[in-house]
Parts: C-alpha cells; sequence; structure tokens
C-alpha cells in the first residue's frame, strides 16, 4: 500500500545551521507515529514542513502521492504556489505547544471559524459541529468564555477540538502538554488517547511524555541531530534500544 | 466685553474646528491603514512608496506643510481652497503618524496566531482580517486616541492660511477688546473641552473591546 504521508530525503537548513538531514519516512493512513528525541534534534521542524510552516531546502514531502512543496510544471518539479499550498493544507492540522487560540473569540467561535470562513459551512452547520466538538473534548459548558478565562488544560482542548472540525487526514501535535502544569497534563493526554482510538486519522505526536507515546503510537521514531537514528514498535524502541544514543536519552529520561 | 460675550464670540469660530477634526481625522484614518498596510506588504514598490510618505511627512513641520498646500501648490496650478488645504495637510500628517501605530500594532500580535490560521488552511487575507487585524485594532487605540487629541491641537495652526477656527477668532477678538488673558484662558478651556470627550471615548471603545478577553 502507498503511504499517506512520505518525507523523502528533506533537508532543512537555516543559514549555515542544517536541522534536518536528509530524512525519510513514511506514514501510512491512521497510523499514530510518536517522534522522541532531545530538544533541538529536529522533531518541531519535521512536523512544521509538514504543516507548511516551514519549506523545506531540499527534498519532497508527499500527501496521498502529490508533492506538498511542489508542483508539477511540464513535467518538472516546481516550488509550489500558494494556491497549491491551500488545496494540500486541508489534509493536515496541528495542535501547538502554547495553543495559539485566538484570543478575541469565544471558545465556541475559535471553532467555528474555519469551518465557516474555509469550509463555507453556514453558521447553523457550523456552530452544531462546533459544539459536538467541544462537546467531544469536554467542554460543552464552557461555549462563551473567551479563552483568557481557561486553564492550560482547557485551552489546549479547546484547540484540539478546532483543529480536529476540519477533519484532516493527520493531525500533528507538537508537545501539546509541554506548556502545561503539571496536574493539567492528564487532562489533555486523556483526551488525544480518546481520538486516537476512533481510527482513521493519522497522528504525529511529538511528545517527552514516554508513557504516552507508550500508550498510543504503532510506531516510534527516534531523532538525533536532525536524523532519525532509531524507529520501530514502541516495546521494541522501549525495551530493546538498538543504539547507544536511544539508549542514552531514554537513560537520561528515566533517571529524572 | 463680558465674559460670556468673548465665549459667544469665540463659539463663531467651533464649528470649523469641529469640522477640520473630524474630516482630517478621517482623511487621516484611512491613510494610517492604507499605509501602515503598505509598509507590511510583500510587495517592495508598495513597502517603499509607503515609506517615503511616511518618512517626508514625518520628517517636515506641519506648519510649513500647510504653507507648502495652500501658498506654494497654486504656483504649481493647483489651487485648493483653504478648509480642503487644512484638510488635506492635517489628514496627511495624522495618517503618517498612524500608520506607524498600525504597522507597529499588527506586528506586535504573535506570530502564533498567524500560523494557526494557516494551520486551518486561512487564506492570507482571511488571517489578516478575521485574526490578525481584530487583535491590532485593540492594541491601536490609546495611540489612535493621542493622535486625535494632537490633531484637535494641530488645527489652531489653520488660523495662518486665513481659515476662521476658534484660535483665529480669538486672534480678532484679541486685537479689538485687548482682553488677552481672559481670551486665551477661555480658548485653552475650549481645546480642552473638546478634547476631554475624545479621550473618554477612546477609553470607553477600548473597555468595551477588551472587557473579559485579555
Amino acid at each position: 500500500m502507498k503511504p499517506m504521508f512520505s518525507y523523502k530525503k528533506v533537508s532543512k537548513s537555516y543559514d549555515e545551521l542544517e536541522v534536518l538531514k536528509e530524512v525519510d519516512l513514511d506514514i501510512e493512513q491512521g497510523e499514530k507515529v510518536a517522534l522522541i528525541g532531545p530538544s533541538g534534534s529536529g522533531k518541531t521542524t519535521f512536523a512544521r514542513l509538514l504543516m507548511t510552516l516551514e519549506e523545506p531546502t531540499s527534498g519532497v514531502i508527499e500527501v496521498d502521492g502529490e508533492p506538498l512543496w511542489h508542483e508539477k510544471k511540464n513535467g518538472t518539479l516546481v516550488k509550489a504556489s500558494e494556491k497549491h499550498l491551500r488545496s494540500m493544507r486541508g489534509n493536515i492540522g496541528m495542535v501547538f505547544q502554547h495553543f495559539h487560540l485566538f484570543k478575541h473569540m469565544t471558545v465556541l467561535q475559535n471553532v467555528m471559524e474555519a469551518p465557516v470562513t474555509v469550509l463555507g459551512f453556514s453558521k447553523d452547520k457550523a456552530m452544531e459541529l462546533s459544539k459536538s466538538m467541544l462537546d467531544k473534548v469536554g467542554l460543552a459548558d464552557k461555549l462563551e468564555e473567551y479563552p483568557a478565562n481557561l486553564s492550560g488544560g482547557q485551552k489546549q482542548r479547546v484547540a484540539i477540538a478546532r483543529a480536529l472540525v476540519m477533519k484532516p487526514k493527520i493531525m500533528i501535535f507538537d508537545e501539546p502538554t509541554s506548556a502545561l502544569d503539571p496536574e493539567l497534563v492528564g487532562e489533555v493526554l486523556e483526551v488525544i488517547k480518546e481520538i486516537a482510538k476512533e481510527g482513521d486519522m493519522a497522528m504525529l505526536l511529538i511528545t517527552h511524555e514516554m508513557d504516552f507515546a507508550r500508550d498510543i503510537a504503532d510506531r516510534v521514531v527516534f531523532f538525533d541531530e536532525g536524523k532519525i537514528v532509531e524507529q520501530g514498535s514502541p516495546e521494541k524502541i522501549f525495551n530493546q534500544p538498538e543504539t547507544p544514543r536511544l539508549q542514552a536519552f531514554l537513560d537520561r529520561f528515566n533517571s529524572r | 466685553m463680558s465674559t460670556l460675550d468673548l465665549i459667544y464670540a469665540l463659539l463663531k469660530g467651533l464649528e470649523v474646528t469641529l469640522v477640520l477634526t473630524v474630516l482630517s481625522m478621517i482623511l487621516g484614518f484611512v491613510l494610517a491603514f492604507v499605509a501602515g498596510l503598505g509598509r507590511l506588504s510583500k510587495y517592495k514598490i508598495v513597502r517603499t512608496i509607503s515609506a517615503i510618505y511616511v518618512e517626508v511627512i514625518r520628517g517636515t513641520s506641519l506648519l510649513v506643510q500647510l504653507f507648502w498646500i495652500y501658498f506654494a501648490l497654486p504656483i504649481l496650478g493647483i489651487r485648493l481652497p483653504a478648509m480642503a488645504a487644512g484638510i488635506l495637510a492635517l489628514g496627511l500628517n495624522s495618517g503618517a503618524y498612524g500608520s506607524e501605530i498600525v504597522r507597529s500594532s499588527i506586528l506586535s500580535v504573535p506570530e502564533g496566531q498567524n500560523e494557526a490560521g494557516i494551520a486551518l488552511n486561512m487564506t492570507r487575507f482571511q488571517r489578516m482580517w478575521r485574526i490578525i487585524m481584530p487583535q491590532a485594532f485593540v492594541m491601536m487605540l490609546p495611540g489612535f486616541g493621542n493622535l486625535q487629541i494632537e490633531l484637535l491641537k494641530g488645527t489652531a495652526l489653520v488660523s495662518l492660511i486665513t481659515l476662521a477656527d476658534l484660535t483665529y477668532q480669538a486672534n480678532v477678538l484679541n486685537a479689538s477688546t485687548l482682553e488677552t488673558t481672559k481670551i486665551f484662558g477661555i480658548l485653552l478651556i475650549m481645546y480642552y473641552l473638546i478634547a476631554w470627550p475624545m479621550t473618554k471615548g477612546i477609553r470607553w471603545l477600548e473597555n468595551r473591546l477588551t472587557v473579559g478577553r485579555y
């Protein structure tokens, strides 16, 4: 089967600094992939390339066989136009470490915004859909609140509902609990777990919560210094790490 | 002349001052947005033109601009009525300073807001007008409030191009009655009384737009 998402020799540099070095990775439809690795190893950049927030320096990313950052013109690949990016982006959703809720909108408005402006849904339809999403993340009673009045965990759950309502084929979670107070981490992980169970949406999950990664991931990918050093099932990665670097990384984690 | 008579005589200039203030405010507001957004345009030519406008206007004296538009332009064949010249000079000025408020407010909306918009597949236009601008606008208000009051006080200069505003009437009255202290005292208070509701109005708007949200 052809993979739904495919990175092919993807590199990313900022001036002299090479953040990603010819990375290859395939993600199947509905597959849950956890990215682990030290800070600065390139995980977040890797995900931001897929969300089209950063442009790869070289290499190709394909979504369902079609290049994301490139367009075919007269048989050659050229840099994608904004129009092409817009047509591809609908497949991809993202939940940010710092939520990035729209501060001037209520919880309900935050979730309704894209269905109305991007998908062109009627207000009624968008509202119904948004309410059911917010119900799913346990915030049915906060519809009219502004983000400023929510806890971090609630904010992140709104952000999840906001991304989910667009029904992407893959959802990127960029350290979704790293900005939260410890006692609020659980409620967010719980919601993500529920969503993961539902099935055919793929997930790219960047996390430092190893137990969580073990729980929901089909595959764990270990990044270090801009490369994928090791990957495999959670059992293999966490119980029988092969490379010394992964070993050292896990040891550091366990000793904390 | 009694104080009341003086006030009554001065009030003849009130209408000119108010009309000037309101119309140049509107012109300034429009120019502020055009030039402020222009400086953030992805097209270099638009950025350059906006920057030249802002720098030239900010770098030269309002009074000289006023004289230039009213006395020098006619030599080049463009003759504007005094009122139009006044509105143009004040509006251009207010727009130049206002554009910096617009630009800096837009830039101070965190990049994450824009990225969240991209992640939801919103267009550049939708991100600007649905996400960035509503948040930037709230931040513009205090700056715009100051600017409008500056503008009101700047209107006093138009008395020098023959417009019969409050200050002009005060000068006329002073020449005929020589009650200098009283006349200019009353004039100060009048400007203050016009500025006061403007300050309050902006504050009210700011509160309305932020309550419960920030």
